[in-house]
């Protein structure tokens, strides 16, 4: 990270990305709240997490008040619901007016639609269509495994 | 007129029987199969399956020949997405949100939805204003009880009976504004008296509702 200034960030989901976010932001010194209503998948949390788990529902006002959004330097948006991530977002970045906003969005054409409200979007969709275009584009003998058909 | 309506349940079935009723034309977007076959049996609706906030499905609906968009999931998160996409995508001009969580109601008017009903607050408001006191009705919440207009029957054990209106120390942005006497209704100016058995129309605030009933009826609400 560029800055050393520790930052108050808050998660919403404790997902497989949620979880691997919190413990990476965790461990570099910022202070995180990681919120699910799932109180099983803060288990995905390693020993040396130093945050706060807040259980509840990230699209109740009273939650994400609880998780002191209203402080926050950056809230990352990754729960399994589009929906959800792209309310919590709004709010965050139009209510609280929060630094920074980061959502994802797994429906690729609803990322195209929000790109435009102020949230930086991540679209695992599209990055990986990327990816496989570039991959595909290469010619069969450059990937390594260059067997002639 | 168009009317797009989003969600389930029984609510979805009644109001687009009632709007049809109305002559209105109403396709409907459900998301469980076998909810959405019922629906496209019993009403004069068309039918939509599929998620309720994907484009592809909006657009299916015909959603950008809607007048109006309704949207009433069980999910705050799902009618704030719909009514937003109807707006950036499909341009709809008129957009309603269901709220569940009545906290949402701010949130919703700030991202830009103007016209939101939360089911909770209208029924709270209404069965408070009913419990009240015998002889006292809320005839009309005015947006969703901002102002509220109520009847009360003045008793002879009221401590207003017989004063002067002027005389009657209503809480702030409070009002008497009309009574009935025999059916006559006769504008409520300082130097009117009340007697028993009047109705007076007052209007107040949710703020002063309590107070002002208290100040005619003299007892605690």
């Amino acid at each position: 990270m560029l800055s050393k200034k520790s930052l108050y960030v808050v998660i919403v989901g404790c997902g497989r990305l949620g979880s691997f976010l919190a413990n990476r932001m965790s461990s570099e010194g910022h202070g995180v709240v990681v919120i699910d209503n799932d109180e099983t998948s803060f288990n995905a949390l390693t020993l040396d997490y130093s945050g706060f788990k807040l259980v509840g529902d990230a699209d109740e006002f009273a939650v994400l008040k609880k998780g002191r959004i209203d402080q926050a330097d950056m809230v990352i948006a990754v729960t399994r619901d589009d929906n959800s991530n792209l309310m919590v977002s709004q709010i965050a970045k139009n209510i609280f007016h929060v630094p920074r906003v980061i959502a994802r969005i797994l429906d690729p054409k609803r990322g195209e639609i929000y790109r435009n409200l102020g949230i930086e979007i991540v679209c695992p969709t599209l990055i990986e269509y990327d990816y496989f275009t570039k991959l595909l584009e290469k010619p069969l003998s450059e990937s390594g495994k260059g067997n002639e058909l | 007129m168009n009317i797009l309506l989003v969600g389930g349940g029984k609510l979805i079935y009644f109001l687009s029987r009632s709007f049809i009723s109305k002559g209105y034309r109403v396709t409907v977007i459900n998301n469980d199969r076998d909810e959405s076959t019922w629906l496209a049996r019993n009403v004069k609706a068309t039918v939509v399956y599929g998620a309720w906030t994907d484009p592809q499905i909006l657009m299916e609906a015909e959603a950008d020949t809607a007048d109006a968009v309704v949207a009433i999931t069980p999910n705050d998160q799902d009618n704030l997405a719909v009514c937003q996409l109807a707006e950036m995508s499909f341009h709809i001009p008129r957009k309603l949100a269901l709220i569940n969580d009545p906290d949402n109601e701010n949130i919703f008017i700030k991202l830009g939805i103007t016209t939101v009903f939360s089911p909770v607050k209208i029924l709270s408001n209404l069965i408070e204003q009913r419990f009240s006191f015998e002889g006292i009705t809320c005839l009309l919440p005015v947006e969703e009880g901002k102002i509220n207009i109520t009847d009360v029957v003045i008793q002879d054990t009221f401590p207003v009976v017989g004063k002067k209106l002027s005389e009657i120390d209503l809480p702030d942005d409070s009002l008497i504004a009309y009574i009935l006497r025999n059916d006559t209704p006769l504008v409520a100016r300082g130097g009117t008296q009340l007697f028993a058995g009047d109705h007076v129309i007052v209007i107040t605030l949710p703020e002063n509702h309590g107070k002002a009933l208290k100040t005619i009826t003299g007892e605690m609400m």
